[in-house]
């Protein structure tokens, strides 16, 4: 096939491309382009209208420049004109332009959305396959209100050819995926379930992609689809290579469609059914066996195409973790992959088999294979092999080998990238903690972990080992003796001296009983490191040396002298000048048994899981994390990152210190540091007027409040802990005027809301996504209607799939029935297992009354009337308030229309005014309310008045605006 | 901190794109370019600014020419795992879903060059750079909405076949000098690197 006939004659594109490549330099080509763009902006302008052949050719051009990275912002309308001309080929430049370069500008969707019409009705293939490839590139909203509806149509009709229904499945797989809403299931969706027994296979491959997607959500209107599955995958798996002709792909029988087919049934649980389920695991092992038999041909896409049959297989297996036997299969098959010649396969197979370690069946299967995968991480010359090396040896560490491991791990940390050491460093305090037996292994670990890869120990890691050290009596003497044999190498790590400094202040008394090590000794060795510190270093340890001065009074005056001397007393830096001026008065004024009171040893943290843990999971977790998590953060944390944070992540770790007000509030230990606060704060007023007087009261108490400013807090947030999500969290104010939108977020989890209502009835589809790379076990939800909402608000579910793995999301449909009117909002409690520990967390839903809103229009008079027969005074509800919002007239007009009632024009004498009617549905009862807005710009305030024909409706609708606005 | 996908700009995007998680394993993209690091061809299959996607390509283009023959064709890249493979000059390069099958994507890059080239006949960049429109339209045969949609090499191109006979014009010749380009195929169907290895240092 010569390429020559191919060209379809534009010479001008042509030649202007060799220009632009013999483009000497930028400028040169940036100047041709210019040039160009000036001439087809010309003859676009010009007044000679433009044959269909010219403007194919300028707007292939300009598709052309736009491909080169420039921006493009005209030719559009004549790309448009393109799409409807009858010549094939100006019809689909038209189109590619519009695929590549569309933006919302809806004047222009909606003349593209006609010619797409049009040529979808045309009943020419090939024009409906351009206008669908349109369609399915774009993928916009606009496009899906215009054909959500028509293209089903066309996928299930008799007449339609095979490579149009191909392109419509995708196509409306698309639309699905944009607007789920629009694409509205119907009688089409059981006959598209049999397209997978469609004779041709393309259309198998193609149809097969939307019903997978469209069983994900609605598992139950596709079940069918798992044995209609089955019997087409026994087909292709059993048949001979040369039976499917072209679909035969390097001898391998119809790999993507095969792949595709054990993709879907992931999507369910294994089969119930006996016999289906009998002759689908016959096609596993056929596959299985498969790859044992010699390759049919040397060429590598074979084997890649049999290989990618298999690991989807093994994917499945994983899935339904209930055919021990077919597991260990896999897990033997992976085995043998560890040491093929072929990256690929390595990297795969290794990838694959932390899947499997984490299934009770293979998790011993993996283990035998620890040498190899060792060996992989020590000599594996790809980053990203290494890396998929060290996952496994983290997925299959356990208390058996969990010393091995970790040796080995820090072992290949000495050289290990730089781009995975971070990852390494918290792997390995996490397996050092979740398996250590005894604690001086602990503490050893992570001291070497400081020593190895110092930059890369995040405050987390080393916040915890403190943790770790304070909560464990057993350990304490071994941590301070090995720290300070640590702290006596010449150059140690900053994290190091900071470990070292905060143990020696709470435990250097249990090893100062040794000469080598007394308390003099360990001062200056711990002050010989200060200078080299940056500052929350220092600050840190200028705290550890007012603790000494309480361990070991006879550190008193060479501590008093250091603290004394200009460098620290007159320091540039306040934090520190302050620490030196106020611990020089503290151990100078106050007596010893205060100093005892106010400097006592730490009391122990309350146990919770690992922040590191915690950190790990949003390193790894596939959600990105929303702005809003990021500033609640640096709000939390913003009053005290001055202190103790560094680096460029500062604003991305949690920070340390926001929890700190749940620790406050919520540990019952910390009633010491608030008494010796008010201690310290009469030690001041005794000073008289030595006592500093700049700084509020919180900074007075710095000194004492140790644990609350640089003592190292588990930085877990505090919705980990709390059963009730705090409101804020919950955005759900948010939800009175609009029907979609996150509804929480955490750093696990996220729970997006989508919401329809008609009359009394409401559907609430609620996504709970795992935000984190591993499985959520026993999830479970529960909605419950509180108190007296029981009688008046009727909600239905289905129990949800009990796991929701790591990065996936599952769907949940609430049905809604209003009864009668209510105020409250119904419960909605979450459970669920996450690396051990059970979460629990009950949110409300944003189910309003207003919910049930039916517009009503009505003219001027109609209102007013109406508005006198409402005179009762129970009836009215107002209220008086200041704007806390914009008061914008587009956005309280967006609102009202979102609260879900009309909104009315000309009918308030004062245009200023809004006027909204609208009914409540409920089973039992229609409630007609009528709702004026006075807004007062000047005044930034609100009168709002309701007026319904039931006077607990006034109220509670009220009560619900009065915070939107 | 790599977890975070650069283009997570606002709440709203980060919940679309937690749809999408949900609901799609399919290619998110595909980019041509050049061992210059020219992008030669690029599909989207995700909505994404402009400005993203000139990020998106930046980055992964220096990612991937950085990395050396004979490492994985596979890599973990922000929530993303991209695929790519050599051939001749030219990368071609798919980013899918972590979870997705990576091996099955190799092939679709192979089969969409198997296309080319029997297509232009004996395909090399050339071709792909002056014909770039046909490029685009053999892949929205191949792959629609990133989806595989016919997957016989006879189908498509029967396809495409069809629509060329309805040119209207035919032209006599090509542009550019085909002696040039035959020489320097992709036509590395079949073995990759070693044989074009010294060739591609002819061209550009």
């Amino acid at each position: 096939m010569p390429a020559v006939s191919k060209g379809d004659g534009m010479r001008g594109l042509a030649v202007f491309i060799s220009d632009i490549r013999n483009c000497k330099s930028k400028e040169a080509e940036i100047k041709r382009i210019n040039k160009e763009l000036a001439n087809i902006r010309s003859k676009f302008k010009g007044d000679k209208a433009l044959d269909g052949y010219s403007k194919k050719k300028y707007v292939c051009k300009l598709l052309f420049i736009f491909l080169l990275g420039h921006d493009i912002d005209f030719g559009h309308m004549e790309a448009v004109n393109l799409l409807s001309s009858n010549k094939y080929t100006e019809k689909q430049i038209g189109y590619l332009f519009i695929s590549v370069l569309v933006n919302s500008n809806s004047e222009l969707i909606r003349l593209i959305n006609n010619a797409i019409k049009n040529d979808l009705s045309s009943r020419n293939p090939t024009f409906m396959c351009l206008a669908l490839h349109c369609i399915a590139n774009v993928g916009s909203r606009e496009m899906a209100e215009a054909f959500a509806s028509e293209i089903p149509r066309i996928l299930v009709a008799g007449d339609t050819m095979d490579s149009v229904k191909q392109s419509a499945a995708l196509c409306l797989l698309r639309l699905y995926k944009t607007s789920p809403d629009l694409v509205l299931m119907g009688e089409w969706t059981s006959r598209v379930v049999h397209l997978l027994n469609d004779q041709h296979m393309g259309v198998v491959t193609a149809a097969i992609s939307l019903i997978t997607c469209l069983s994900q959500k609605n598992p139950d209107e596709f079940k069918t689809c798992v044995s209609l599955a089955v019997s087409r995958l026994s087909r292709i798996v059993s048949s001979a290579s040369t039976d499917l002709q072209d679909y035969t792909y390097y001898f391998v029988p119809a790999p993507w469609l095969s792949c595709k087919l054990l993709r879907l049934l992931q999507c369910y649980p294994p089969p119930e059914d006996g016999a289906v389920k009998g002759r689908l695991v016959e096609c596993l092992e056929t596959i299985l066996n498969k790859a044992q038999e010699p390759p049919k041909s040397k060429k590598v896409q074979h084997s890649n195409a049999k290989n990618a049959i298999l690991f989807e297989a093994i994917s499945l297996i994983i899935h339904y973790d209930s055919e021990p036997n077919l597991l260990v299969r896999a897990c033997n098959q992976l085995g043998q992959f560890l040491q093929h010649r072929e990256t690929n396969l390595r990297y795969l197979a290794l990838e694959s088999m932390c899947t499997l370690a984490s299934s009770e069946f293979s998790h011993e299967a993996v283990k035998t294979h620890i040498e190899t995968v060792i060996n992989a991480l020590k000599t594996e010359r790809d980053v990203s092999v290494r890396q998929r090396a060290a996952d496994l040896l983290y997925a299959m560490c356990d208390r058996s080998n969990a010393k091995q491991i970790v040796a080995e791990m820090l072992s290949y940390l000495e050289t290990a990238d730089y781009s995975i050491r971070e990852e390494m460093v918290l792997k390995v305090a996490i397996l050092a903690e979740k398996y250590a037996v005894d604690y001086s292994w602990y503490v050893d670990t992570i001291l070497n972990l400081i020593r190895i890869a110092g930059d890369y120990v995040s405050e987390e890691v080393w916040y915890r080992v403190i943790q770790i050290v304070i909560n464990r009596d057993d350990v304490q003497g071994y941590a301070a003796k090995t720290v300070f044999e640590a702290l006596q190498a010449p150059a140690c790590h900053e994290n190091m001296v900071k470990v070292g400094g905060y143990i020696l202040g709470e435990f250097g008394n249990l090893i100062a009983g040794d000469p080598r090590s007394s308390p003099l000794v360990q001062f200056n060795l711990l002050h010989s490191k200060f200078h080299l510190c940056s500052v929350p270093t220092r600050a840190l340890l200028l705290s550890a040396y007012i603790k000494f001065i309480n361990l070991f009074p006879e550190t008193k005056a060479t501590i008093q002298e250091v603290l004394r001397c200009d460098s620290q007393i007159r320091n540039s830096d306040v934090e520190l000048q302050q620490r030196a001026v106020e611990y020089l008065k503290l151990s100078s004024i106050a007596s010893t048994d205060v100093l005892a009171t106010v400097l006592e040893e730490m009391p122990p943290f309350p146990e919770r899981e690992s922040s590191i843990l915690a950190k790990l999971k949003k390193k790894k977790g596939p959600g990105a994390v929303s702005v809003t998590e990021l500033e609640d953060n640096k709000r939390e944390g913003g009053e005290l990152n001055g202190g103790g944070e560094r680096g460029p992540d500062t604003a991305s770790t949690p920070s340390p210190s926001a929890d700190l007000l749940g620790i406050r509030s919520a540990a019952p230990v910390s009633a010491a540091p608030a008494g010796a606060g008010s201690l310290l704060v009469d030690v001041f007023s005794e000073a008289g007027p030595a006592a500093p007087s700049a700084g509020p009261p919180s900074q007075l108490l710095r000194p004492v409040d140790l644990s609350v400013t640089e003592w190292p807090r588990s930085p877990e947030r505090p919705e980990y802990l709390s059963p009730v999500a705090p409101e804020a969290l919950q955005h759900l104010h948010v939800f009175v005027c609009k029907n979609n939108g996150v509804l929480f977020e955490n750093q696990l989890l996220q729970i997006g809301i989508k919401s329809e209502y008609r009359q009394n009835l409401g559907r609430m589809y609620l996504f709970y996504g795992n935000k984190t790379s591993v499985q959520f076990a026993s999830f479970t939800t529960t909605v419950s209607c509180p108190g007296e909402l029981d009688p008046q608000l009727n909600v239905q579910t289905k129990p949800v799939e009990p796991l929701v793995e790591g990065g996936a999301q599952i769907q949940q449909v609430l049905n809604i029935e209003c009864l009668t009117d209510f105020s409250d909002a119904p419960l909605l409690n979450i459970k669920f297992r996450y690396g051990g520990a059970l979460q629990n967390l009950t949110l409300k839903l944003p189910v309003t009354i207003n919910k049930f809103f039916q517009p009503t229009e009505m003219a001027s008079h109609d209102f007013f009337q109406r508005w006198k027969q409402l005179s009762q005074p129970q009836q009215e509800a107002q209220k008086i308030f200041k704007a806390n919002h914009s008061m914008d007239t587009e956005v309280l007009k967006a609102k009202l229309l979102g609260l879900g009632t009309a909104l009315l024009d000309n009918v308030d004498p004062n245009p200023e005014n809004y006027v909204c009617a609208g009914v409540i549905q409920t089973k039992g009862q229609q409630v007609g309310c009528l709702l004026r807005l006075e807004p007062n710009a000047q005044a930034q305030m609100y009168r709002l008045t309701l007026r319904c024909s039931k006077d607990s409706v006034s109220r509670r609708l009220c009560e619900l605006l009065a915070e939107q606005f | 901190w790599t977890s975070v996908l650069c283009f997570s700009i606002t709440h709203e995007t980060s919940l679309t794109l937690f749809f999408w998680i949900f609901l799609l394993l399919q290619m998110q993209f595909m980019l041509l370019f050049s061992r210059q690091g020219k992008l030669r061809l690029q599909k989207w299959y995700v909505p994404l600014s402009d400005k993203e996607r000139k990020k998106i390509s930046r980055d992964l283009v220096q990612t991937i020419l950085a990395r050396k023959p004979k490492m994985c064709s596979f890599l973990e890249w922000r929530d993303l795992k991209i695929v790519y493979k050599r051939y001749a000059s030219l990368y071609f390069c798919c980013a899918v879903e972590d979870q997705d099958n990576e091996l099955i994507t190799l092939e679709i890059i192979h089969r969409y060059v198997e296309l080319l080239d029997k297509y232009f006949g004996s395909v090399c960049e050339l071709d792909i750079i002056f014909n770039f429109e046909k490029a685009y339209f053999i892949l929205d045969e191949f792959l629609l909405g990133g989806e595989a949609q016919e997957t016989s090499k006879k189908n498509v191109l029967k396809a495409i076949e069809q629509a060329d006979l309805l040119q209207e014009v035919r032209l006599h010749q090509h542009i550019f000098p085909r002696n040039v380009c035959t020489v320097v195929s992709l036509r590395i169907s079949y073995d990759v690197l070693n044989v074009f290895q010294q060739m591609e240092d002819i061209f550009m």
